[in-house]
């Protein structure tokens, strides 16, 4: 298993690799919702870390996506026209790990002083952090106030987004699947017996909030990198939703089903452009039949052994 | 001999209400010692103050000699308290395996860097644990259910893997808060046994709240009595038995001696 | 000192509509244990169903009446009151007893819903409409602070209304159930009590209270528009936290606070661009510091 998962993820590497060389053979519409895609299962794998394995509901992921975004485009556009073009990935992948570091950080904030919180008041909580975060970029004249930032370099090709997915879906599965990642369930199953197992509930809940924003974070930069420009109200208290709903809709600590999940959901709304006016009731009705009908999730197929071979 | 466990005038007040006063207990390294009282005598609360759940309003615990004030519950894991809890608090969603594995890891040397790495030493590290696992789940006869969800078990096997639990978190003090409830005079029987060999096997400490008087008189070496949170007897299982505050405190309820 | 007084009714006014949808959350929170994120929306639905009476009533009673504004008011309540209990019924009753995240996604898809579907152009459309003047529109100038007759029928109907709640909590049959099923809910049941008539109940008494809350709303800012109920709603939700959830006094309190707090800080130079996020600054500074809210004691979790 261990030697199978590092294999697996340079696989992934390589093949993200190989078709980003080919790029420019390729649509650039399709292109632009692939790399959508990638950056999605970014946000829903990490989310899923803290919301499915560790039992923390957050609603919040949206604030670490905006810090890591904002973070990695301002560095972007203050290193850019001061380096030569060479330096480009350089830059890029700095500001992507600093966006992130710093996102991490901002999940170390918001995870410490909600420890005692759980289900609905964490939910409530951690959507009071994320949108605290976006009212402070939304007044921030340094990243652009309520316009935002523009003119970010257009750096994100395919071959960064889906690395970047590999390499979150890596770290993640390799965290829960291992006998210190049995740590993350027992605190989401039944947090006094996981003490009373030896675990430290505190310790697992912060690692699941800072590794999940830090991931958050990449993807927001990722994200910036791609769009070109970044506006406050795209990190607003739906874009957390959305990503709840693929974790959700996934079935919360299944990370296969959160990936089917998160791409279905990014293409989805692709091919209902035409009905773009009903898209969004549609969405929601989605949500309610699912809770209702088949609250474990849309894609949860009875789970394997576990990797204990 | 220096006793594992020691509470001195422990005491834990909550809002108005007196839980357990002024109690002082000793506990030998291999002792066997039987806790009972009527309902809500405050046996259970006194397990939640051994094992940090609450921090006592009064008084001090020792444990190995060395005080637990401002030790989390984990921390005392670490240190050698382990315990099972009355209505059972298995892991909903793992296996009887995982459950195991879960509480091998507290004296495991690698992290979270190792799990991202996976290195050669983190493969030793999980083999060694999946070997203590399996050789835990062997003694226990659980091996035939090693893959089964834990909570689908049947009630005698989710109290035995709780115990297993325990035990896999390698303690010198092991608290039984009422294993045999709910079960049946073949599983007490069992039970009976299993506490008997694994207190022979594991050298460890065992402190058994127990309603079943036959269980607790049948292979405890020393009773503590609580009544209305105080201590009031403190003994071998003959003189407790004979004892008039004992017999009074127990009268008119269902368990009086030999029931 | 003027300035300061001013601030204060200004923001009285404000909290007292927090005040009035706050108890709709708080009194369903008390009896289902659970979040219902869409009260927000019906408090906007209260804002639009005044929109759509006014015309009417205004065929029967005077124009910017005090008696067809009451009227326009009492439509609204009774209105949302249904949606609010269609709402229960339809999404929240079939998850009854299951976990309490899954009724709170539920809510969220409600929300959501609404949101969208008032949005669609062939329901009320996303851009904002005008509100109209329901009531005769006047100014007092007292010294140097001024005061609207809207800012004074905000109040009066508040307290009316607080009255009135009041009442039928602690007094009346609903209300002692209400209770009742709030302080134990099997408990309630082998007494008697019909726990989905109360569910019912409480579902339409918060509507209700968020339908007036959505048109004094209305009357104070003259627009209104599908999304109102978002921000509004969230506020009205941190404002019973913060009075300690499932306490009715509390969730009073707690708007009034969080009313009179942002207003305030709305008139700081520095800060007023900040507003949007005080309210939750507050939230999160009450729920690490005394995690049960102003007005309730805590609680042991028992093992």
């Amino acid at each position: 298993m261990n030697s199978g998962a590092k294999r697996y993820l340079l696989l992934a590497l390589l093949a993200a690799l190989i078709v980003s060389g080919f790029s420019a053979y390729f649509n650039r519409y399709y292109l632009g919702v692939a790399i959508d895609v990638g950056i999605n299962i970014m946000l829903a794998v990490s989310l899923n870390l803290i919301n499915g394995h560790t039992g923390q509901f957050s609603l919040g992921h949206a604030g670490f996506m905006a810090v890591g975004g904002y973070i990695a485009a301002k560095f972007s556009l203050l290193l850019q026209p001061a380096l030569p073009p060479w330096m480009q990935p350089l830059i890029f992948c700095a500001g992507l790990l600093l966006g992130g570091a710093i996102a991490a950080l901002t999940g170390l904030a918001v995870g410490v002083p909600t420890l005692r919180l759980y289900g609905d008041y964490l939910a409530i909580v951690t959507l009071g952090f994320g949108e605290i975060i976006r009212v402070i970029f939304q007044t921030s004249e340094t990243f652009g106030a309520a316009t935002g930032l523009t003119g970010i370099p257009n750096w994100t090709h395919f071959g960064w987004a889906w690395s970047g997915a590999a390499i979150c879906v890596f770290v993640v599965t390799c965290l829960v699947n291992s006998t210190y990642g049995r740590g993350f369930i027992a605190v989401k199953d039944d947090e006094i017996a996981a003490s009373a197992s030896g675990i430290n509930p505190v310790r697992y809940k912060v690692t699941a909030f800072v590794v999940g924003a830090f991931f958050a974070g990449v993807a927001g930069g990722l994200y910036a990198h791609h769009k070109s420009f970044l506006s406050p109200t795209g990190f607003d208290f739906m874009k957390s939703i959305d990503i709840v709903v693929m974790v959700i809709l996934g079935g919360m600590g299944r990370t296969v089903g959160v990936i089917i999940a998160a791409i279905l959901l990014t293409l989805l709304p692709e091919y209902l452009r035409e009905f773009s006016d009903y898209r969004m009731i549609l969405y929601a009705l989605l949500i309610i039949l699912i809770m209702i009908a088949r609250p474990q999730g849309l894609f949860t197929f009875a789970r394997r052994r576990p990797d204990s071979k | 001999m220096a006793p594992l466990l020691q509470l001195d005038q422990v005491t834990i007040c909550f809002g108005g209400l007196t839980a357990v006063s002024a109690v002082d207990l000793r506990l030998g390294p291999r002792e066997l010692v039987g806790l009972i009282g009527p309902n809500g005598a405050g046996k259970t609360t006194l397990f939640n103050l051994i094992t940090g759940v609450y921090p006592p309003t009064r008084g001090a615990i020792y444990f190995d000699g060395r005080p637990t004030a401002n030790l989390k519950a984990h921390q005392l894991v670490r240190r050698g308290i382990a315990r099972t809890f009355q209505n059972i608090r298995l892991f909903a969603s793992m296996t009887v395996f995982d459950t195991v594995r879960t509480a091998v890891q507290v004296h495991r040397t690698h992290g979270l860097r190792d799990a991202l790495l996976r290195g050669g030493g983190f493969r030793r590290a999980e083999a060694e644990v999946e070997r203590q696992v399996r050789e835990l789940l062997a003694l226990f006869q659980l091996d035939r259910v090693r893959d089964e969800p834990a909570v689908g078990l049947p009630y005698g096997d989710q109290r035995r893997l709780e115990i297993v639990r325990a035990l896999a978190t390698r303690p010198r003090l092991l608290l039984l808060d009422e294993p045999a409830a709910g079960m049946n005079p073949t599983e007490k029987s069992e039970l009976t046994a299993l506490i008997r060999l694994l207190q022979e096997k594991f050298q460890i400490a065992v402190l058994l709240v127990e309603h079943d008087m036959r269980v607790v008189m049948g292979i405890c070496e020393r009773i503590v009595v609580l009544d209305y949170g105080v201590k009031i007897a403190d003994g071998p299982p003959a003189a407790v038995r004979a004892n008039p505050r004992v017999i009074e405190a127990y009268l008119g309820e269902e368990a009086a001696p030999h029931a | 000192m003027t300035e300061f007084l001013q601030q204060l009714i200004n923001g009285l006014a404000l909290g007292a509509i927090y005040a009035l949808i706050a108890l709709g959350y708080t009194m369903v929170y008390g009896i289902l244990r659970f979040i219902n994120f869409a009260h927000g929306d019906v408090f906007m639905l209260g804002a639009f169903a005044g929109l759509f009476f006014t015309p009417v009533v205004e065929r029967v009673f005077p124009p910017q009446s005090y008696s067809g504004g009451l009227v326009v008011l009492l439509l609204a309540m009774a209105v949302c009151a249904g949606l609010g209990i269609l709402i229960e019924m339809l999404a929240y009753r079939p998850l009854r007893n299951r976990p309490k995240l899954t009724v709170l996604i539920t809510a969220i898809g409600v929300s959501l819903f609404i949101e969208y579907t008032c949005q669609h152009r062939l329901v009320f459309g996303a851009a904002p409409r005008k509100f109209p003047d329901l009531i005769p529109v006047k100014t007092w100038n007292v010294d140097l602070l001024v005061i609207s007759s809207t800012q004074v029928i905000v109040f009066v109907t508040t307290l009316l209304l607080l009255v009135i709640l009041r009442f039928i909590v602690q007094k009346t049959r609903m209300g002692t159930a209400m209770r009742a099923v709030s302080f134990n809910e099997q408990a309630a049941a082998l007494m008697g009590v019909n726990i989905n008539s109360i569910i019912s109940f409480t579902f339409g008494l918060g509507s209700a209270l968020a339908a007036a809350g959505g048109i004094l709303f209305a009357m104070s800012y003259a627009s209104i528009d599908p999304l109102m109920g978002v921000q509004t709603g969230l506020k009205a939700f941190v404002a019973a936290v913060v009075g300690g959830i499932g306490n009715l006094p509390g969730a009073a309190l707690g708007g009034l606070l969080i009313g009179v707090i942002e207003t305030f800080a709305g008139g700081i130079p520095g800060l007023s661009n900040y507003r949007d996020g005080i309210a939750f600054t507050i939230l999160i500074a009450v729920l690490i510091f005394r995690p049960t809210g102003l007005l309730s004691k805590p609680q042991v979790e028992k093992v």
